[in-house]
């Protein structure tokens, strides 16, 4: 062969460059005065764009790497551009909000890439200890991420919490996948596909030790996806952590556990397709009633939007059962459009937070929308979107998944979609709520804004043109979506 | 098609557009924002009329057609009309101009934003009227919400919180069992594209067992219902309608409620037409009740603007019930009846804001004898209320009569209890008026009320204009419809034997037509009394 080690560097690069970075970023720190740390948060998002760039690199190169620890398909590679551009935006609202709490250190920035290079791993791994790896150098960054704002108790509390329960819930992963290892005698994804349907053919059922594994890898992942039952921690964490590190607690994670989650119940485990369906439409149900009824109770705007992220993993939960190529397809685009509307509105709380985040309560944005237009505006697409009203990703995210779903002549899906319907409904109220306060009430007399600065506003406007943009011109992404959706099914 | 190839296009986007000039403008520069949305709406009625040039009434097929791909294969960007939406579009770009005509004065703060939710609000409400594709239209269909929920809540009276999210949250329930109705279809049809779907249909291709269709029909319904708004999902209306600055009000009762009468007898009737049979019985039930419960609530209304919103209920429980009753003449009376309610309950808002800018109350009991400070003001608010009650020949008159001529000929029993609402609206709006109007003056300060201002006079006369040419040149309105009325009606028939015949008479400056298919020998039959 040719291309050898040299291949698979290109097949990893997104990864490569995100280490590098990283490890520059931190590196270059002892020569960078304490005042201007801010220039390594800049070099860091050149390497996370750079990061985005080299995902066409990878793209040139589709296959496997390290002897198929890792697939550079299309499906990699399109969550690659969604979990780099969550990173992107993330590290432009962080750029300011470290300054004003004085805590711009070098360590946030290499952190963030690295959590990002373990995300990345996770999207492309096609082995489950390989997969572990990921989950785990992508969580162990998040946990410190969380606790960033080292005098604040809440960031304490919420990092110790996460860390305890993330790390027990991994453990749970490991577990699963070494009852899968137990039962086939491989952790390659097709591998064990392709074991299970022998023992299937053979045995007639799959065996009771792998659905005990898959049942053991799904409370791992779905404690990182944040799924009901498994959800008790994240409104804790999400609003205890930096607001920046939230958005992309809420985003990336998200994303690449969605990822090795389709790979292994769709792939490794096509045969226990009756098995995992139940467990996903149960988990769906509840997941959309208790994350939207939570967010109902809120009155804080940030753990409103926990809440609320918890609900929009059950919508996507509801394509996620639809177990067809269309349905991963649908999965894909929900978490494109989810990244650009939930980054975006948690990038407008971290501003309006001002210092201390001492104004996260639906109350202080009264009257918001007097005094900073644009912000409002920008703060309602993305609640709008959120929402799933017409012309924003977040509609055309729903209306897909809704497709997928119904698009498979099944009883059950039937009701899951109406069950959906009916909590989009509830989720409009909560929604509707910010809206009401920033523009239909009378502003604080108190309230002095702060100027929109430029990184936030260049993190807004990546924010609510890819909403708008997924919203009224879905179809190039949606085709993409289908192709990646299709790579994970050869034949 | 040549250059009337996107006409409905520029029709549908235009205001769109002119929403980008008024956001140019400075939010303090109050009397561009006012002249540029105004010029806007004004060009906006004058290119819309164009479709009337071009509109072959003899041609049952959708004119001005439009269609490209947007998402996928699947779902395409498809825009056309027929005689059902024609008037309607027509009716939007007319009330628009009015609606902006009318804030002139009344609306100070946040100037801009007002008329952008405005000219928003028409661009979607076309949308919906001209859609093709049911992705498209559930696009614009959701889409009108947004920017009404912000004129309610923004711009609106005392309660317009509670009312705002009252109106949003209803209607989204109804429109979000819609697109799961709506994407259920495309699972079976492989479509969105309604004419296509439709054609499906008819070579016996698609199918749906009679259950599933009756509660396909139910998500259907039930959004449009709530729209229109059916007793007993009415309870938002009276609360946006008050709770609205005089525009909003406008342009709810104006157009925004035919969205909802216009879904049912666009798509209920012709993709569900077993369901839309077996449910007329208990739908034509609640519009009768809508009929009397709506005016007998009018009656006793001590707020002028309620009673207003009240009427809408009552009036238009006649639509329904001239939809349900499948045939010609009543269908043609019930898109009457929509055009001229849009323009008749517009009106009656139109009058009611204007005594509001000058007490600040809608309370009856703070108005009387108004007649003698205002006598211009009361004189066209006397023909406004006379054109609501169905005083012939004015448009009221229209509607109401050929809906329950066109039910009578099906269904006696429907027709006589709705008949008794005509009788309620004589008492509702005279004795309002009376109240308002005639007498002594009661309250000091009205005594050195203004008359109505220029522009106040500008607006009254063309709304009047407009009642006395619908009511007189009805047939211009009823022979451009007729067509695809009995295309709608044929649809709807399905399997079914042929509609029943129909012998339909015709009142003075009324065009009553008969169905073609139904009476071969008599199509031409024409009876005067």
């Amino acid at each position: 062969m040719p291309d050898g080690q040299f291949m698979n560097l290109h097949r990893l690069a997104p990864e490569v460059v995100l280490c590098l970075f990283g490890m520059i970023v931190m590196a270059v720190d002892p020569f960078v005065g304490a005042a201007r740390k801010r220039t390594l948060g800049w070099l860091a998002l050149v390497g996370a764009v750079l990061a985005l760039a080299s995902v066409h690199v990878a793209n040139h190169f589709p296959g496997p790497a390290y002897s198929d620890l890792i697939h550079a398909d299309s499906f990699s590679m399109f969550l690659h551009v969604v979990i780099l551009s969550a990173v992107v935006m993330a590290i432009f609202g962080s750029l300011d909000y470290l300054d004003q709490e004085n805590i711009q250190r070098s360590e946030y920035y290499a952190l963030v890439l690295f959590a990002a290079a373990g995300m990345g791993i996770l999207a492309g791994a096609n082995e489950l200890v390989t997969a572990f790896v990921g989950l785990e150098i992508s969580s162990i960054a998040t946990y410190v991420l969380v606790g960033f704002r080292r005098r604040s108790p809440v960031s304490n509390e919420a990092s110790l919490k996460y860390f305890l329960l993330g790390s027990f819930a991994t453990a749970f992963f490991l577990y699963g996948i070494a009852m899968v290892y137990g039962v086939t005698g491989t952790t390659r994804i097709e591998d064990v596909q392709v074991a299970l349907n022998e023992a299937v053919t053979s045995g007639g059922h799959v065996p009771a030790l792998a659905i005990l594994g898959l049942g053991l890898i799904l409370v791992g992942l779905g404690f990182k996806v944040v799924v009901s039952p498994f959800q008790i921690y994240a409104p804790d964490v999400y609003e205890g952590a930096p607001t920046p590190v939230t958005a992309l607690l809420a985003s990336g994670p998200k994303v690449a556990t969605f990822a090795i989650m389709i790979r292994i119940f769709y792939v490794s485990f096509s045969a226990a397709q009756g098995y995992w369906f139940w467990a996903v439409c149960v988990c769906a149900v509840l997941t959309m009633l208790i994350g939207n009824l939570g967010a109902l109770m809120q009155t804080n705007v940030k753990r409103m939007l926990a809440y609320s992220s918890i609900a929009h993993a059950g919508y996507i939960l509801v394509a996620f059962a639809a177990s067809t190529a269309l349905g991963v397809a649908a999965v894909l685009f929900y978490l494109a459009a989810y990244v650009f509307m939930k980054v975006g509105a948690f990038v407008i709380i971290t501003h309006l937070g001002q210092q201390d985040e001492k104004r996260l309560l639906i109350q202080d944005y009264s009257g918001l929308a007097s005094k900073q237009p644009v912000v409002a505006a920008c703060f309602s697409l993305f609640l709008l979107s959120l929402l799933g009203l017409p012309a924003t990703g977040g509609f055309v995210g729903k209306f897909f998944a809704f497709q997928a779903a119904l698009g498979v002549s099944r009883r059950a899906l039937v009701l899951l979609v109406v069950i959906a319907a009916i909590n989009t409904i509830i989720g409009a109220y909560y929604y509707l709520r910010v809206i009401i306060t920033m523009y239909f009430q009378a502003p604080h007399r108190d309230y002095a804004p702060t100027p929109v600065p430029a990184a936030v506003a260049i993190a807004l406007v990546i924010a609510a043109a890819g909403t708008l943009y997924l919203g009224i011109l879905p179809s190039r992404v949606w085709d993409l979506a289908q192709t990646a959706a299709g790579s994970l099914f050869p034949h | 098609m040549g250059t009337q190839g996107y006409l409905l296009t520029v029709i549908t986007f235009l205001p769109l557009f002119s929403v980008g000039a008024v956001l140019l403008l400075r939010s303090d520069d109050q009397i561009w924002i006012r002249r540029i949305a105004l010029a806007a709406s004004l060009a906006e009625f004058a290119v819309s009329l164009l479709l009337l040039r071009g509109f072959d009434s003899a041609n049952p097929e959708y004119q001005f057609v439009e269609r490209h791909a947007w998402i996928g294969e699947s779902i395409q960007y498809h825009l056309g009309v027929d005689g059902i939406s024609l008037f309607l579009v027509l009716l939007t770009t007319f009330l628009t101009p009015i609606a902006i005509l009318c804030s002139w004065e009344s609306i100070h703060e946040n100037v801009k934003g007002f008329f952008v939710a405005l000219l928003l609000i028409e661009t979607a409400m076309i949308g919906v009227f001209v859609s093709l594709d049911l992705f498209l239209f559930f696009v614009f269909w959701e889409l009108t919400l947004i920017p009404m929920y912000f004129m309610i809540g923004m711009w609106g009276h005392d309660r317009r919180i509670y009312a705002a999210v009252k109106f949003i949250l209803y209607t989204m329930f109804g429109s979000i069992l819609m697109l799961v109705a709506i994407v259920w279809l495309y699972g079976k049809a492989g479509t969105f594209d309604f004419p296509d779907i439709l054609a499906l249909m008819q070579s016996g291709q698609l199918v749906f067992p009679p259950t599933t269709e009756l509660l396909m029909f139910g998500a259907f319904f039930l959004a449009f219902a709530i729209k229109v708004p059916l007793f007993p999902l009415h309870t938002w209306l009276p609360d946006a309608h008050t709770e609205a600055p005089t525009a909003g009000s406008v342009i709810l009762a104006g157009v925004m409620l035919k969205l909802g009468t216009y879904g049912i007898l666009r798509f209920c009737l012709p993709l569900f037409p077993e369901a839309a049979h077996r449910m007329a019985q208990p739908i034509a039930v609640l519009a009768i009740i809508g009929i009397v419960y709506g005016a007998l609530v009018a009656t006793v209304q001590t707020d002028l603007k309620r009673l207003v919103a009240y009427t809408s209920v009552s009036h238009l429980g006649f639509v329904v019930l001239g939809i349900f009753a499948f045939n010609t003449v009543a269908i043609q009376g019930a898109i009457f009846q929509m055009l001229s309610h849009g323009v008749s309950t517009g009106a009656l808002f139109l009058g009611v804001g204007m005594l509001y800018d000058r007490r600040h109350t809608f309370e009856i009991k703070q108005y009387g004898g108004l007649a003698t400070p205002m006598p211009v003001l009361m004189s066209f608010f006397l023909f406004i209320s006379l054109s609501s009650l169905a005083l012939p020949p004015l448009n009221g008159f229209v509607g109401e009569f050929l809906i329950l001529i066109g039910t009578f000929q099906t269904h006696h029993a429907w027709a006589s209890w709705a008949s008794s609402g005509a009788v309620l609206s004589a008492i509702y709006l005279l004795w309002a008026y009376q109240r308002v109007a005639l007498g002594e003056v009661t309250v000091e300060k009205n005594k050195t009320l203004p008359d109505a201002s220029t522009r106040e006079r500008i607006i009254l006369a063309t709304v009047a204009v407009a009642i006395l040419f619908l009511g007189i040149a009805s047939p211009l309105f009823t022979r451009r419809m007729e067509v695809s009325v009995n295309n709608v009606l044929e649809q709807t028939s399905g399997s079914r034997n042929a509609s029943r015949p129909v012998v339909a008479p015709t009142a003075p400056g009324v065009a009553a037509t008969i169905p073609h298919r139904a009476l071969p020998a008599v199509a031409e039959l024409q009876v005067r009394p």
